[in-house]
C-alpha cells in the first residue's frame, strides 16, 4: 500500500500542478509552491531523501471515496429549503410544527431548563448507563409506574441516543450475543431502521405490512411472514403510529401477533418513538407493549423523546430490554454499557434532565400531558380537514377513509414514486419517495391545496 | 378502554403460562461484563464511608475543595441561550458553528487549510465518539489496515477499535524506567510498521502517562511518519488543558500540518470546557481538496446515521457561544488557564512533599509530565494498598489524577503514596 501511494504521488502532484498551474499549492509551507516553469523551491531543500518523502504525504489515503447518497429523508428538508417557489410545503421529515407551521419548543421543556439553570446543576459525566432519575421515570413511563416487571427488577434499563441510538445498542446486543439471529422488519418501515441492523452487522428481512389495495394493514401477509421465520427471530413492531404509513394492528390483532410470537419462541422487539403522541395518551400508546410484557415475554423496547417532548435535537431515548429475572436484567444491562462505552462513553446529560425533571413533578408532568393532547389533538384535526376535503373534491368514489384511520404523524398517502416527484415538482410539495407525508407538517389552512395536489397526482400522474 | 380490559384478562389468564416461560431466558448466555477499569473506581469511591477518601480515578477536574467546577463562560452562555426557541435536529454533521470553531482552534485561528475548505468535519460525540466515526470510517474504506496505538494509551481505544472491528497493534511509548518517553522505541515501530499504517497519536497531555514528546521529538515523528506514509490520527482531548495555552498544546498538530501531513484530529471539550455530560466534540480530516473533503463528510454523516442520527444540541451551543464571542472566548482561555496552573501547581506540591518526606525513590517525573495525569510508577499491588489502607481511588495501572489533589488532601495522599512504596 505504501509503495503504491508514492508511486501515486508522483502522478497526483502533477496533475495537481496542472490544474493549478497559475495557483499556489499551499499546503502549509513554501516547500510545496510551484513555480510557473513546473521546478519546485524544494529542489533547493537540503536533504533529497527529504524531497522524495515529502511529497508522499499530499496524496491521501481517502482518494477514492465517492459522495454519499443523500439521506432520503433528511436530504428532503434540504431540497425544501432550496426551494424559492412562495407555495412549498414540507410534509417531509417529522417534526411536529404548530398551525402557523413553526417549529415547537414545549411550555414544560423551557420551565424545566429555566429551571435547571437556575439550580446550576453541574455537568459531570453520567454513567455510562445515562441518568438514574431519567431511567427509573422512562421504564415506569413505558410500562406503568406499578408495573410487575418493574417491581420484580426485571427491567433493565440503558439511557440511548434517542431512538436511533437506542435502537443501535440493542441491535449491537443481538449482534454479539445472537450471532446468526436475525430481525424482521416491517414493509415499509421507517428508511433508518436497515441502516442500523446494517451497521450492527445484523441480518435482516421483511414481513408484508403495508397493503397498497385497501391502504391499510396486509395482516395475513404479516402474519405468515412472521409465522415462517425461523424460531428465535426478532421482530422489530412498532409500539404505535407506524412510521412511516400512520398503520397500526387493532388490539384484536396485536393479541393475535402475541399469540404466535409467542408460538414460535421469537423475541419482539418494539420501537416506540410516538408514546402520548398518537392518541394524545400515554397509556394507551404503550398498550401493544405492555400486553406483551403482562403475558412474561422477554421484549427490547427502543424509546424516543424527540416528537412527544420536542426534544429532537438533545437526543433523549433508552433501550430497555425485560427480561425473566432479575438477575437476567443485571447482565444484560452491563452488556449493554460494554456495547455503549467504545461508541460514546456515556450518554448527553442535557435533554435527560429535562424529561426526569418534569416527569418527577406532578404539576409539570400534567402540563406535559396536556401539550401531548393538543399536539396529537390538532393532528387528528388536521387529518380530519384533510379528508373532508378530498373527499367533497374527488369525485371519483375512491376511498380516502384510510386518512382517519391512520394514526400518528405521518400517512402513507398511496402515492406510488412517480405521483410523489409529481406532489414536488409541480405542486411545491415535499415529501418522501414512498408516498409518506408529515401530517405534523400540515396545517388547516394548506388542507385544500394538499388536498388539490394529491386529487392531481393520483389520478393524472401514474 | 378495550384494550385495558383485554390486558387485565389475559394477564389473570397467562398466569401459569408466565411462570413456565421463566424457565429459560433469552439472555442466560449473557454474561456479566466486567466492570469498565476507570468509571468503576469512582463508583468504589462514592461507596466508601470513610471521610479520608480521595478519588483520584477519573479524569474530571475540580476546583481547590474537590468540587467539580462549572466554568463561568459556559454559565454565562447558558443563560445567553435558555429560551432557544429552536430544537429541531441538527444536520447530521452537527452544529456548523462548533465545527467552524473547532476547527479554528485546533487548524489555526487563519489556517489556509480552513480557507480552502480542504478539512471534513463532524460535530461527534465528544472525544469517545470522535475516534469511533474515524474507526468505522477506516474499517470501511481501509478494511486491510490496523491501528497502531501506544503502550499505554486510554484504556478505551482498545474497546473502540475492536468494536470497530479495526485490528489494533501497538508501538512503544512509555519508558518505565525513566517514567518517560521511550523515544528510540517509539521510533523504531513507526519504522518498522508496515508503509501507510495508522497512527494514533495524543496530541497533549498524554492518557495514562503524562509523558509528551518534546517540540524536536515531534519534528522527527513527523518525519518518520511521513517517511512511512503512515496516516497519523490525533486524540486532542486537553487543549489548552495542558499549558494553560490552547495554542501552545495544539503544537504537534501544527508541526504536522506544516510537514504536509493530511491528518485526522479528535477533539473533545470534555476537560477543557468542562463539558463532560454534554459529550461535545469534532472529528476532522484533512484532504486534498475542496471536493475530496465533501465526499469524506457525508461518509462520516452515513456512519453517524445509524448510530445516533444527529449529535446533541446544547453542548454545542454552548462551545459555539463561548468560541464566537470575543469577551466569552477570552475569559474561557483565562479559566482553562486557572484550571492548568492550579494542576501544575499540584504537581509541584506532591514532589516536594515525597522528597520532604524522605523517599529514596526519584519523583521528578511527576513535574515533568503534564496534564490531568500522572504515571506514578506505583503497582498495582501498592494501588491496592492506597485504596484499602488509605482510602485513595485511582486505576491500577498507578495512574493518578491531579485534578482530584487540592492543597486539603495532598499531603495526605503523599504521606500514603511514601508509605506504599517504601520498601520499593
Amino acid at each position: 500500500m505504501g509503495s503504491s501511494s508514492v508511486f501515486s504521488v508522483a502522478s497526483a502532484s502533477l496533475s495537481l500542478h496542472d490544474t493549478n498551474i497559475k495557483k499556489n499549492l499551499n499546503f502549509g509551507t513554501n516547500a510545496f509552491r510551484f513555480n510557473n516553469d513546473g521546478t519546485n523551491t524544494f529542489s533547493n531543500f537540503k536533504s533529497s531523501r527529504r524531497i522524495s518523502m515529502a511529497v508522499a504525504v499530499n496524496v491521501s489515503r481517502f482518494e477514492g471515496i465517492p459522495m454519499a447518497p443523500p439521506d432520503p429523508i433528511l436530504g428532503v428538508s434540504e431540497a425544501f429549503k432550496a426551494d424559492t417557489n412562495a407555495v412549498k410545503l414540507n410534509l417531509g421529515v417529522g417534526a411536529y410544527r404548530t398551525e402557523e407551521l413553526q417549529p415547537y419548543v414545549l411550555n414544560v421543556v423551557k420551565k424545566a431548563e429555566n429551571l435547571m439553570l437556575e439550580r446550576g446543576e453541574n455537568k459531570e459525566y453520567l454513567p455510562i448507563e445515562g441518568l438514574a432519575a431519567f431511567n427509573k421515570a422512562t421504564a415506569e413511563l413505558l410500562l406503568g409506574a406499578d408495573n410487575p416487571a418493574i417491581k420484580q427488577q426485571r427491567v433493565a434499563t440503558v439511557q440511548g441516543l434517542s431512538g436511533t441510538g437506542s435502537l443501535r445498542l440493542g441491535a449491537a446486543l443481538i449482534q454479539r450475543y445472537f450471532p446468526g439471529a436475525k430481525v424482521l422488519i416491517s414493509n415499509p418501515t421507517w428508511g433508518n431502521h436497515k441502516n442500523i441492523f446494517n451497521d450492527a452487522g445484523v441480518p435482516w428481512s421483511e414481513y408484508r405490512y403495508y397493503d397498497p389495495k385497501t391502504v391499510g394493514l396486509d395482516f395475513e401477509g404479516m402474519i405468515e411472514d412472521i409465522k415462517s421465520a425461523p424460531e428465535g427471530t426478532f421482530v422489530l413492531l412498532h409500539g404505535c403510529a407506524h412510521n412511516p404509513t400512520g398503520i397500526d394492528p387493532t388490539p384484536q390483532q396485536w393479541e393475535k401477533i402475541a399469540d404466535l410470537i409467542q408460538q414460535k419462541n421469537h423475541i419482539p422487539f418494539f420501537d416506540v418513538a410516538y408514546q402520548g403522541f398518537a392518541s394524545g395518551s400515554l397509556d394507551e400508546d404503550a398498550a401493544s407493549v405492555r400486553l406483551f410484557v403482562a403475558r412474561g415475554m422477554e421484549v427490547l423496547v427502543a424509546q424516543s423523546y424527540s416528537k412527544n417532548l420536542g426534544l429532537y435535537a438533545e437526543r433523549v431515548g433508552a433501550i430497555n430490554v425485560i427480561s425473566s429475572s432479575p438477575e437476567s436484567a443485571t447482565r444484560v444491562k452491563s452488556q449493554l454499557k460494554r456495547l455503549a462505552r467504545p461508541m460514546y462513553s456515556n450518554p448527553p446529560v442535557h435533554g435527560a434532565r429535562i424529561v426526569a425533571n418534569i416527569v418527577g413533578d406532578p404539576v409539570l408532568f400534567g402540563e406535559w400531558k396536556a401539550e401531548m393532547e393538543m399536539m396529537a389533538g390538532r393532528i387528528k384535526t388536521v387529518r380530519q380537514e384533510l379528508y373532508d376535503s378530498i373527499s367533497s373534491k374527488d369525485k371519483s368514489g375512491k376511498d380516502w377513509s384510510f386518512i382517519l384511520k391512520q394514526i400518528g404523524m405521518f400517512s402513507f398517502t398511496g402515492l406510488n414514486k412517480n405521483q410523489s416527484d409529481n406532489m414536488t415538482n409541480k405542486w411545491h410539495i415535499y415529501m418522501t419517495k414512498d408516498g409518506r407525508i408529515s401530517l405534523a407538517g400540515l396545517s388547516l389552512a394548506k388542507c385544500e391545496y394538499l388536498a388539490d395536489a394529491i386529487i392531481d397526482s393520483y389520478h393524472n400522474v401514474s | 378502554m378495550a384494550i385495558h380490559n383485554l390486558l387485565n384478562g389475559q394477564f389473570l389468564n397467562r398466569s401459569s403460562v408466565i411462570g413456565a416461560r421463566f424457565m429459560s431466558s433469552w439472555f442466560r448466555n449473557i454474561q456479566p461484563a466486567p466492570k469498565d477499569p476507570i468509571l468503576g473506581v469512582t463508583e468504589a469511591f462514592l461507596a466508601d464511608q470513610s471521610p479520608n477518601k480521595v478519588n483520584v480515578g477519573v479524569g474530571a477536574y475540580r476546583d481547590d475543595n474537590g468540587k467539580p467546577v462549572v466554568l463561568e463562560c459556559v454559565r454565562e452562555a447558558e443563560r445567553r441561550i435558555a429560551g432557544n426557541q429552536f430544537m429541531e435536529y441538527l444536520p447530521m454533521g452537527g452544529s456548523i458553528h462548533l465545527v467552524e470553531e473547532s476547527l479554528k482552534l485546533a487548524y489555526g485561528e487563519n489556517s489556509e487549510l480552513i480557507k480552502d475548505k480542504r478539512i471534513a468535519a463532524v460535530q461527534a460525540l465528544s472525544g469517545t465518539g470522535a475516534c469511533r466515526l474515524f474507526a468505522a470510517f477506516q474499517q470501511r474504506f481501509h478494511p486491510n489496515t490496523q491501528i497502531y496505538i501506544p503502550v499505554p494509551t486510554w484504556a478505551n481505544h482498545h474497546n473502540i477499535w475492536r468494536d470497530s472491528g479495526v485490528p489494533i497493534k501497538t508501538f512503544r511509548y512509555y519508558h518505565p524506567e525513566s517514567k518517560g518517553l521511550d523515544f528510540s522505541g517509539l521510533m523504531d515501530d513507526i519504522m518498522n510498521a508496515p508503509d501507510g499504517s495508522f497512527f494514533l497519536l495524543h496530541a497533549c497531555a498524554h492518557n495514562p502517562t503524562g509523558v509528551d514528546p518534546s517540540e524536536e521529538q515531534w519534528r522527527e515523528i513527523s518525519s518518520q511518519i511521513k517517511a512511512k506514509g503512515h496516516f497519523p490520527l490525533f486524540d486532542m482531548a486537553y487543549q489548552g488543558f495542558a499549558s494553560g495555552s490552547p495554542e501552545r498544546d495544539a503544537k504537534a498538530i501544527r508541526i504536522f500540518l506544516d510537514d504536509g501531513h493530511l491528518i485526522g484530529l479528535a477533539q473533545s471539550y470534555a476537560k477543557n470546557m468542562g463539558l463532560y455530560g454534554q459529550r461535545v466534540g469534532c472529528l476532522s480530516v484533512l484532504c486534498e481538496d475542496a471536493k475530496q473533503a465533501v465526499a469524506v463528510k457525508s461518509q462520516l454523516q452515513l456512519i453517524a446515521r445509524p448510530m445516533y442520527s444527529n449529535p446533541p444540541l446544547h453542548g454545542a451551543l454552548v462551545v459555539s457561544t463561548v468560541l464566537g464571542d470575543p469577551e466569552l472566548k477570552k475569559l474561557w482561555l483565562q479559566e482553562v488557564k486557572v484550571m492548568a496552573d492550579r494542576i501544575i501547581g499540584m504537581r509541584t506540591t506532591l514532589r516536594e512533599n515525597l522528597e520532604n518526606l524522605g523517599s529514596s525513590l526519584p519523583w521528578q517525573h511527576i513535574t515533568n509530565q503534564i496534564g490531568m495525569f500522572c504515571y506514578s510508577g506505583m503497582t498495582p499491588e501498592q494501588v491496592d494498598r492506597l485504596t484499602s489502607e488509605f482510602h485513595i481511588y485511582m486505576t491500577r495501572n498507578g495512574r493518578i489524577s491531579m485534578a482530584g489533589l487540592n492543597t486539603g488532601n495532598v499531603g495526605y495522599v503523599a504521606n500514603a503514596i511514601y508509605e506504599v512504596t517504601k520498601s520499593t
